[in-house]
């Protein structure tokens, strides 16, 4: 199975530089174990102003259940927010700060 | 635009009462029992849920009558309230197991006071060990009177908006449930689900009813001789495997004395039965078009969608916009994401939920789309109109088409053809797939040409048959989307706005429905994809599906066939090569659903490519029927399938067919102020496609 290489930074850049979209091989195979982080607590986004505010939320997986808010950092773009997830999953995947 | 009408009305809240059952009107014969039997079998899918009622002349306010239920504890038991508060129930002891056929009954002996529980599995699982016979003589209570109906699937829960409302609603089938007025014993009870009823037993018998009987309707019908037919509230499940069958027939027409099961839901729902706030009646001049009722409550605003159609029988445009109604309801309140935790990769972004979407997972009472589960598991196979459709409002997001769920779809998507159409200056009429399965030809065919939304996925076989007709005419056809001409529904025969889809064999979907239950219980048809009923999509639009992505959206690049003379129409006045590399969804027109020319996809010999799509992601992955084997390779980067085919071919008597096959297609025809290469393609079909002149 494959594992995370934290030192691909490379990786990362490319990410943040287009985080939807066209992707290398190599990202691509990171961002499949990135992007599948489990119920419970998985990411979403939580449109506040259709097309224009989002913040973040955590889904437990279960329907019905009332969707966690992460807290209330506001993100007026998608893409922004695709990075900030993309932190908060390294740090848990690698232990490691992004910034 | 002017509101055609306006007022103040008074809000109120309405609720929607979810849950399928069954309700029997005649009181009479239930209102003289003294002794009885109840029996059915069963197939409980969620025996651990709590109570629910299998069927009874229960009153839940009154806590008066009498029901077999599956108890909290997951066992079978008789309820006896005498509605004096003193409610006595009667348990197997023995938890039942999910998904396992039972004969499940009990008896009451109004002599003697005993009840007697049988709870007797079908097949035995020697350390598993379900069945239970238990005796309780002398219970003390008599079923007390009330204005309770006798109930299938629920008890009576009171009344709402001039409704009985079902409570401890069922999960799972019941086949043969029967009332006896005597109490019977087990060998009784098995000689009992014989056909016909046996000599000796017809006195005894109340009812029994058989579910095998009107499958297409919502009747239930008794086969004894006191007929007590019932009705079916919320369309449970028919046409389902009964406890008899034998896997021998897969079609229910085949052996209708093997499909006699009944699946209950506590989640089913087609009608929500709201009353009226306010009315509008169209007048009768009224231009043919998308209209929506404005509704705002201080800072709260929402619009609700209506389509205004001509009179029927006349026209006032030579080009009809058919709106994809049949697929509307299909998608309607999807909600199967919050429980998909894949749907991020597949989607590559992160899922981005609406206000719509957490009232949606708050409500479970808005019930499904036919991309949902039910919560006991189930496929959802039915999805109707009567009810709030939170998704089919103009300019929210989609949870999982797009970052930030910017890509509009369906009804979304299709203003942006509303738009062009209006901007353009162009005339049309709206009529719906609703209308054309109800009318058939005698509705398209009285138009020049039709143009459809942007994803027509599901067509019953009367639409199929007409547009097939309509093009054998010399109709013209735009399709403007992609995953078009895909499933097939059936429309149901009396009730209005639902659709019932069985998905079978192949296709993307959820999950599938059962074995034995590939049928639709509406019309008998074999459901699935029309691909693997032996119509193509190809052979209709010249194309068929091919692959799918929710990232970002590629162009197209013309082929050499826009470039011979049948296309000189289609690209008069363009010199690109480049076709689309701009629009409002995922900048670009050539994306998200895409269609090939295939001749395995039905694709006549003289379809003529005119372009191909590009600058598809990895993550648009071919259409899984395409996947019979698995091979590394198969993101549209890598694989030559996976791309979608502009097309056009002529059909007989001067007819033809343009396909955009291209679901974002639409979302470019804005661009530039209407003045770019996508929209100038569209006018241009359309405009010849308009022109009577042969193709
Ligand atoms: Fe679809």
């Amino acid at each position: 199975m494959y594992k995370i290489d934290p030192s691909r930074k490379d990786l990362v850049e490319e990410f943040r530089a287009n985080p939807v979209g066209h992707h290398s091989a190599d990202l691509q195979q990171m961002l499949n174990v990135v992007r599948a982080d489990p119920f419970p607590g998985k990411y979403v986004l939580l449109c506040v102003k259709p097309h224009r505010e989002w913040i973040l939320g955590r889904l437990s997986g279960v329907r019905g259940d009332p969707v966690e808010v992460v807290d209330d950092q506001v993100f007026t773009c998608a893409e922004d927010a695709e990075w900030e997830v993309f932190k908060r999953r390294w740090k848990t995947l690698t232990g490691e700060d992004l910034n | 635009m002017e509101p055609v009408a306006a007022g103040e009305f008074a809000g109120r809240q309405q609720a929607i009462h979810a849950g399928s059952h069954g309700v029997i009107g005649r009181d009479a014969p239930f209102a003289a029992l003294s002794s009885f039997t109840l029996q059915a079998m069963i197939w409980p899918t969620t025996p651990a849920r709590g109570r629910q009622a299998l069927l009874g002349k229960w009153s839940e306010p009154d806590q008066s009558g009498y029901a077999l239920v599956i108890d909290n504890d997951a066992t079978l038991a008789l309820m006896l309230g005498d509605g004096e508060d003193n409610v006595e129930i009667v348990s197997s002891g023995q938890p039942l197991h999910e998904r396992e056929w039972y004969l499940v009954g009990a008896s009451f002996d109004a002599e003697t006071g005993e009840v007697c529980i049988h709870q007797v599995p079908l097949v035995e699982n020697p350390l598993a060990n379900s069945v239970a016979e238990v005796c309780k003589t002398r219970t003390s209570r008599r079923p007390g009177r009330s204005h309770a109906p006798f109930m299938i699937a629920a008890t009576y829960g009171g009344e709402a908006g001039g409704r009985a409302v079902g409570t401890h609603h069922y999960n799972g089938k019941i086949d043969s449930p029967r009332i006896a007025n005597r109490v019977l014993d087990r060998d009784s009870m098995t000689a009992l689900l014989q056909r016909p009823i046996p000599a000796d037993l017809r006195p005894a018998v109340i009812a029994a009813w058989d579910f095998a009987r009107a499958i297409p309707t919502t009747r239930i019908e008794d086969a004894s001789a006191n007929r007590i037919d019932g009705m079916l509230v919320n369309l449970p499940m028919r046409a389902m495997t009964g406890y008899n069958w034998t896997g021998k027939e897969m079609n229910w027409q085949h052996a209708p004395e093997q499909y006699g099961a009944i699946h209950f839901h506590e989640d089913d729902l087609y009608d929500a039965g709201w009353e009226a706030d306010f009315e509008y009646t169209i007048p009768a001049d009224m231009r043919s078009g998308v209209y929506a009722a404005r509704l705002t409550s201080g800072e709260d605003e929402d619009h609700i969608p209506f389509f205004v159609r001509p009179p029927r029988g006349s026209r006032n445009a030579d080009l009809a916009l058919l709106i994809p109604t049949a697929s509307y309801w299909a998608y309607a309140n999807e909600h199967m994401v919050v429980e998909s935790s894949g749907s991020e990769i597949f989607n590559g972004h992160l899922t981005s939920l609406s206000p719509e979407d957490l009232f949606l997972n708050a409500h479970p009472e808005f019930g499904h789309s036919m991309y949902d589960v039910f919560f006991d598991g189930s496929a959802v196979c039915h999805s109707s109109r009567l009810r709030p459709i939170l998704n089919m409002r103009p300019g929210i997001t989609i949870s999982w088409v797009g970052p930030g769920g910017n890509m509009p779809w369906q009804f979304n998507a299709d203003l942006h053809i509303v738009d062009w159409l209006e901007a353009m200056g162009h005339d049309y009429d709206v009529i719906t797939d609703d209308d054309l399965d109800d009318e058939g030809l005698q509705l398209i065919g009285q138009y020049s040409a039709v143009m459809t939304g942007t994803h027509p996925e599901y067509v019953s076989t009367r639409m199929w048959d007409a547009f097939d007709t309509y093009l054998r005419q010399g109709g013209r056809l735009m399709y403007m989307g992609g995953n078009g001409f895909y499933s097939r529904v059936a429309y149901h025969g009396t009730l209005p706005g639902v659709v019932e889809l069985r998905r079978t064999e192949v296709e993307f979907r959820e999950k599938s429905a059962a074995p034995g239950e590939y049928y639709h219980s509406f019309n008998g048809e074999y459901g699935g994809i029309w691909r693997r009923i032996g119509r193509p999509p190809g052979t209709l639009v010249g194309v068929g599906m091919a692959v799918e992505g929710f990232d970002i959206c590629g162009y197209y690049r013309r082929k050499p066939g826009s470039y011979e003379s049948r296309a000189e129409f289609i690209f008069s006045g363009i010199d690109d090569e480049i076709i689309g590399d701009f629009g409002v969804v995922g900048g670009g027109a050539a994306g998200i659903e895409l269609d090939r020319c295939d001749g395995d996809l039905g694709s006549p010999p003289h379809t003529l490519v005119l372009a191909s799509s590009e600058g598809l992601s990895n993550q648009y992955l071919p259409t899984v029927e395409d996947c019979l084997m698995i091979s590394p390779g198969l993101g549209a980067m890598d694989n030559s399938q996976a791309r979608g085919d502009m097309v056009f071919f002529e059909t007989p008597n001067g007819g033809g067919v343009f396909s955009t096959s291209s679901m974002s297609w639409s979302g470019s025809l804005c661009h530039n102020g209407y003045d770019n290469n996508v929209s100038k393609v569209t006018d241009n079909v359309l405009r010849r496609f308009l022109d009577p002149a042969p193709l």
